[in-house]
């Protein structure tokens, strides 16, 4: 398995309300609402960390959660979000700048 | 409001979250509008550290929207790295500018910046009504070019119109104005009095027969500018809800920070609650006794608007109530409106 990256697009606004991360596209005028784990992959996504490592510090031990499924389902939520340009997905580390 | 955005403004009600912020920067400007609510200008001014510090403090309280605005924001020579500090916490940010100073690198820095849009004010698709109105020569055709720029950059547009007398007939001219350009188009119906209460300004309002018109256009979401919508407290009540109703977002879920770091509910309700270089913010807004007196009240605090058979017709602004001397009290610019509306007298103006 390749390693996966992840970054948080630029143009986002976001803030987290209690359990949940609020995230605004800029020119969209998009609003929606990351749940408990998505919330704790977003802040994660720095462009610099693997997707992998996200997964299994913030994700499996905090969850209780198998890594394996944990990680697919992980990666289908980015790559809808990132078909939505909301984050930016890469194989390679991102250049960091997102807020 | 779309359902969630209706949902996250009801969680920050329940939270205390001041989800959002308008944050005037600076008291200068170079236009001289006849009806500008700023009664000061050349009062102090929150330096740039200060400006940072606030943003950093407004983040870690939960806000996400921050509308940018003055005064002219772009007479403050730090005006974008305040932006670039608001945007790399990750705030939902509208700049509200007359355009008159903005060039094209502007443009460029600010679609950059990926702020959420640009509010930009034309009273008139006349030239020579708008710069009446601004008293800048020239303005008109400036704010337009600014338009074109920002949206040339890709930054969203909103023209805004204050619905004004000497302009009242034109309003789905500016309308058209603004579409050609590709801007959004917003109008506020109100000419409010000045913060410190003064009412000179009032005639400036359209006549009856115009609002009626804008009140009927089915195209128009005709609202006060910059006026967040409000949330409803979960706990109302299941026979009467509209009576545990808030009056307002202002100090619920929202408040203007003034350029000199005063704190009010709203920029249209200016009863201070606490000065930002005088204490944390998140002291101000959490504590507060003005702030806690705001939030007590419920319609069925209103002793006259709770009776009114017009109530849930009525856009009450309890700052323009407050400006009339009474908080809780009837607004009579509104009352107006809901006559322009119905034809009928609420009891206010019976009197
Ligand atoms: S019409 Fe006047 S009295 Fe009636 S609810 Fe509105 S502000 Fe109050
Ligand atoms: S005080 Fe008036 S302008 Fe401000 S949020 Fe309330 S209704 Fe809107």
């Amino acid at each position: 398995m390749s390693e996966l990256y992840v970054a948080r697009h630029p143009a986002a606004a976001w803030r987290r309300l209690e359990d949940e991360v609020i995230v605004m596209a800029a020119q969209e005028s998009w609003l929606f609402t990351l749940n408990e784990v998505a919330a704790e992959i977003w802040e994660a996504a720095d462009g610099r960390t693997p997707l992998a490592s996200i997964v299994r510090d913030r994700i499996c031990e905090k969850f209780e959660v198998d890594f394996e499924q944990a990680y697919r389902d992980a990666e289908e939520l980015l790559r809808a979000l990132a078909e939505r340009g909301i984050v930016l997905l890469s194989e390679t580390p991102l250049e960091a700048g997102a807020p | 409001m779309s359902g969630l955005m209706e949902r996250v403004t009801q969680k920050a009600l329940a939270l205390g979250v001041p989800l959002s912020v308008h944050l005037d920067l600076t008291w200068r400007c170079h236009l001289s509008c006849i009806h500008c609510y700023l009664t000061e200008r050349n009062g102090r001014e929150l330096t740039t550290a200060q400006l940072v510090r606030l943003l950093e403090e407004l983040a870690e309280c939960g806000t996400l929207f921050l509308l940018v605005s003055g005064g002219e924001v772009f007479l403050r020579p730090d005006f974008f790295e305040i932006v670039e500090a608001a945007r790399e916490l990750a705030f939902s940010v509208r700049v509200k500018t007359s355009g008159t100073l903005l060039d094209d690198e502007a443009a460029r820095r600010l679609a950059r910046l990926h702020v959420a849009g640009v509010d930009v004010s034309l009273y008139s698709h006349r030239p020579e009504v708008h710069d009446a109105v601004t008293r800048l020569e020239g303005s008109f055709a400036r704010t337009v070019e600014a338009v074109r720029r920002l949206v040339a950059h890709g930054v969203k547009v909103r023209v805004v119109q204050v619905l004004m007398r000497m302009a009242e007939g034109e309003y789905s001219r500016v309308r058209e104005l603004a579409a050609e350009l590709g801007a959004e188009y917003s109008l506020d119906p109100t000419v409010t009095p000045r913060l410190d209460g003064s009412r000179s300004v009032v005639r400036l309002n359209a006549s009856h027969a115009a609002w009626r018109k804008v009140f009927e256009d089915p195209e128009l979401d005709a609202r006060p500018e910059h006026c967040p919508l409000s949330p409803e407290p979960q706990e109302a009540a299941q026979t009467a809800p509209e009576w545990d109703s808030l009056p307002c977002s202002a100090g619920h879920t929202s408040c203007y920070i003034s350029p000199s770091g005063d704190v009010y509910p709203c920029v249209q309700l200016p009863l201070a609650l606490g000065n930002v270089t005088e204490r944390p913010f998140r002291e101000i807004w959490a504590d507060s006794p003005a702030a806690r007196r705001v939030r007590s009240i419920r319609v069925a605090d209103l002793p006259i608007c709770r009776s009114c058979e017009f109530l849930n017709q009525c856009s009450r602004c309890p700052g323009l109530a407050y400006l009339e001397g009474d908080l809780t009290g009837p607004s009579r610019l509104n009352c107006e409106q809901v006559f322009a509306r119905t034809g009928r007298r609420p009891a206010p103006l019976a009197e």
